[in-house]
């Protein structure tokens, strides 16, 4: 088992003949992602490494057969209509790698996906990668560094920071612990699968023992997933650090936020009601390891 | 988040047909009495920042007549405020106020959609009344496709407790400030104080907006100058800095900085982080260590070599420094030896003098360390080079002894000299910048070694010396990397006769500026 992908699923690269599209899906092709197609529209008929090209997501469906993922690497203004795209052709989970969407059309892509019972995650995403199955997106850079990096095993991860979702899970491979599955869920204020959704996918899936979770000041992430924890929807043991200590708080500019949301997104806040709730709470990503080899016994 | 000033938002509030107080901005106290005699009523004058609490600042006054504005006005012209010296004030007609309301809009990450909120009570002090006065605040989540419609707005206002007319201004107001914040990607939006008169009229008495970053490409007409979440105007170099940013769709560069002059006696380093979560994790080892940021810098998402380069560039140009730390989270998917070759360039170009702990991790960061150890022998300063098994804390002691060992001597800000390239060079374009190649010189050329070098493969030998294999129109489209592996191989191992210049618009004169005092 392992969450969202796995080496069965069907994916497809929207924008696949770009800088990022064709690097990254060497990367999926070269670790065993099952990549069925790419699409840009004017692209139909060529190939890259391998895997033909169409012109939309429809003509890839009726040509490959049903696709459950799409990764999209197209530049951040057009990706509001690569995603509605995917959505509209019938694909339920997104990835959206690039940065810089503008929030609005984060949402109007969450609504859509709501009305047609489809997922996402990103924007802003490295992806993420079922250790031994799959990856989508560019997790790892090269095959070769994503096998070295990443082992199956039992530690869920799910990070906002791209760089320590790899971090995390390396130093638990070095520690001898292996990953069920490793999620980037976006650097953004807005984004589809959030750490609450991802634990809920986590606590289904028998692989995962344990989660490492990387938070960070802002939003309401990791304040939801200790509501999640109190009331007993998520139960596996979770090793939780918060990022932003150091920031300074700042002068406010808006107090709209802090009507609606009170102290929720502070560091402080954060920490306490994870530690509140029975979360393991550590001051270092290097303890990471050490804490959930304790778990594990 | 780009902030926008009271008077900007109201002007656009205008737009969308909200009725706010007529007025303008002011810059000088002769222009601010112009305003109250054209307003030709009793005024308020507001200091325009991006802060709140303004009227315990003293950054709000009145005026009865234009000579009392003009007074006023050269009062708060020039004060200092938090971050601020005050440029400009808004000058407009004082209302006879009769109740204060509230209304705001903010994103719901939760829900992922935009909440508008609204309480009946506002002004001064509505954190506090909110947390007391619960039942006076209403929120609505907006269906981003619908839009906000007036039933629902009235809805909004009555659960907060109004009715009537006043219900009805309200709400009609509600829903055309959610049609310009919508027009214009703003992810927050807020009016406090939202009056009504004695008159009995609703207006917007002030207004913040912060337009989303990611969409500001959308709206020329602001004229935002640094899509940055800043509490203050951009500093000279921050500008510089985002021309870079702005010119380079490769990969993000950010750069903040926490001050403008170091203070002597403090230990203050340059920093350059890659990634926002690996930043932060470095941030705190090199703060545990005692040392004080002269700057943050982020440069993440697989930028090419010349833009690290200009990233290195501009963070040299901070007097005072007196080490260099660039580390991220360790384990980055992108190929590292595109930062160690932006900052092999700039360091050698500076002759850097202060010591440089530079945390590689991640793909081909054997290759990153190599370049790093390779290339800068002959540099005053020490450069050390680490992957993704030493941690941050470990490189931060390293800077803390290689900065004792330097006897904490202090950046010194070098001038940026023209490049001298020969006029018959060979030379083509790139993606942002020019390379040259003084053929002269590649007769004493051993190794040929820079064709070898070029990531890309664009470069072949022609005669013996080095020129483009590809069309010169495709190596400025962005064929050439800009990787920089060829002028460090010829610079270091040969004849010196590649040079890739790259210019940083601005540097040059704000450097001159600094070495003037």
């Amino acid at each position: 088992m392992a969450i969202l992908v796995d080496e069965k699923s069907r994916v497809i690269i929207q924008g696949i003949t770009g800088r990022e599209g064709m690097a990254r899906a060497q990367l999926m092709k070269d670790y065993g992602t099952n990549v069925v197609a790419g699409v840009t529209p004017g692209r139909g008929g060529q190939d890259v490494y391998g895997i033909p090209v169409y012109d939309s997501v429809e003509e890839s469906w009726e040509k490959q057969g049903p696709i459950d993922i799409s990764v999209i690497f197209i530049p951040a203004a057009l990706v509001k209509n690569a995603a509605l795209e995917a959505m509209a052709a019938g694909v339920k989970l997104l990835v959206i790698v690039p940065d810089r969407v503008p929030i609005y059309d984060v949402l109007e892509i969450a609504r859509v996906a709501k009305a047609k019972g489809a997922r996402f995650v990103g924007p802003n995403t490295l992806g993420l990668l079922s250790p031994g199955k799959a990856v989508l997106g560019m997790i790892g850079g090269r095959a070769q560094r994503a096998r070295e990096w990443f082992k199956p095993g039992a530690i869920g991860v799910s990070s906002r920071s791209g760089g320590m979702t790899s971090a995390i899970s390396y130093y638990l491979t070095q520690a001898g612990l292996g990953q069920s599955s490793i999620i980037h869920v976006g650097g953004d204020a807005i984004v589809g699968l959030s750490h609450p959704e991802i634990m809920e996918l986590f606590e289904q899936d028998e692989q995962t023992k344990v989660v490492a979770m990387f938070g960070e000041i802002g939003t309401t992430q990791e304040e939801r997933v200790a509501d999640l924890i109190e009331a007993h929807s998520f139960t596996k043991p979770l090793i939780a650090f918060i990022g932003g200590k150091a920031a300074k708080s700042g002068t406010r500019f808006s107090h709209a936020g802090a009507i609606v949301e009170g102290t929720r997104g502070s560091y402080e806040t954060k920490v306490k009601r994870l530690r509140d709730v029975g979360a393991h709470v550590v001051d270092s990503i290097f303890d990471i390891p050490k804490k959930a080899k304790e778990l594990l016994k | 988040m780009a902030r926008l000033y009271e008077y900007q938002g109201k002007k656009l509030l205008r737009e969308g047909g909200v009725r706010v107080p007529e007025g303008s901005v002011a810059f000088s106290p002769e222009e601010a009495r112009a305003i109250a005699e054209r307003i030709g009523k009793p005024v308020v004058l507001k200091i325009q920042v991006w802060l709140t609490g303004r009227a315990g600042m003293g950054g709000i006054q009145f005026a009865d007549n234009p000579g009392q504005a003009e007074d006023k006005a050269r009062q708060m012209l020039g004060m200092k405020v938090k971050n601020y010296v005050v440029d400009r004030i808004l000058v407009e007609e004082r209302l006879n106020i009769k109740s204060e309301f509230f209304a705001g809009l903010v994103m719901d990450d939760a829900r992922k959609c935009p909440l508008l909120i609204f309480s009946s009570v506002g002004g001064t002090g509505i954190e506090e009344i909110a947390r007391q006065n619960p039942e006076k605040i209403s929120r609505l989540a907006v269906d981003v496709g619908d839009g906000v419609a007036e039933f629902e707005a009235r809805n909004l206002v009555r659960k907060a407790g109004l009715s009537g007319s006043v219900m009805l201004q309200l709400a009609d107001l509600l829903t055309k400030l959610y049609k310009v914040a919508r027009a214009y990607d703003a992810r927050s939006a807020e009016i406090n104080p939202l009056v009504l008169t004695a008159e009995e009229s609703v207006y917007a008495a002030d207004c913040h907006l912060v337009i989303d970053d990611y969409a500001v490409f959308r709206h020329p007409e602001l004229g935002i100058e640094v899509a940055r979440e800043f509490d203050r105007p951009p500093t000279e170099l921050e500008k510089i800095a985002y021309k870079v940013e702005e010119k380079d769709y490769r990969g993000t560069f950010y750069f903040f900085q926490m001050t403008e002059r170091i203070p002597e006696g403090d230990k203050y380093i340059g920093f350059h982080g890659a990634g926002g979560g690996g930043s932060m994790m470095s941030m705190d080892a090199v703060l545990n260590k005692g040392f004080k940021l002269a700057n943050y810098c982020d440069t993440s998402g697989n930028p090419p070599a010349s833009k690290v380069y200009r990233a290195a560039k501009i963070i040299l140009s901070q007097p005072g420094i007196r080490g260099y730390f660039a580390s991220g989270s360790g384990v980055a998917s992108q190929e590292q030896y595109h930062s160690a070759r932006g900052m092999v360039k700039a360091f050698r170009e500076e002759n850097l003098r202060i010591p440089a702990v530079i945390r590689l991790g991640g793909n081909f960061e054997e290759e990153a360390i190599r370049i790093l150890g390779a290339y800068l022998t002959d540099l005053p300063a020490r450069v050390e080079g680490y992957g993704r098994d030493d941690s941050p804390e470990f490189c931060a002691g390293r800077l803390e002894e290689l900065i004792a060992e330097n006897n904490g001597a202090l950046h010194i800000v070098q001038p940026i000299a023209d490049p001298k390239i020969p006029k018959d060079a060979y030379a083509f374009d790139t993606l942002t910048g020019r390379l040259s190649i003084d053929h002269q010189k590649c007769a004493a050329c051993q190794t040929k070694g820079c064709v070898g070098a070029c990531a890309p493969k664009i470069l072949k030998l022609e005669a013996e010396k080095p020129v483009l294999a590809i069309p010169a129109e495709d190596a400025r489209k962005g064929k050439c990397t800009e990787c920089l592996a060829c002028e460090i191989f010829c610079t270091y191992h040969e004849q010196k006769a590649i040079f890739i210049h790259l210019p940083i618009p601005g540097l040059k004169e704000y450097r001159e500026k600094i070495l003037r005092g």
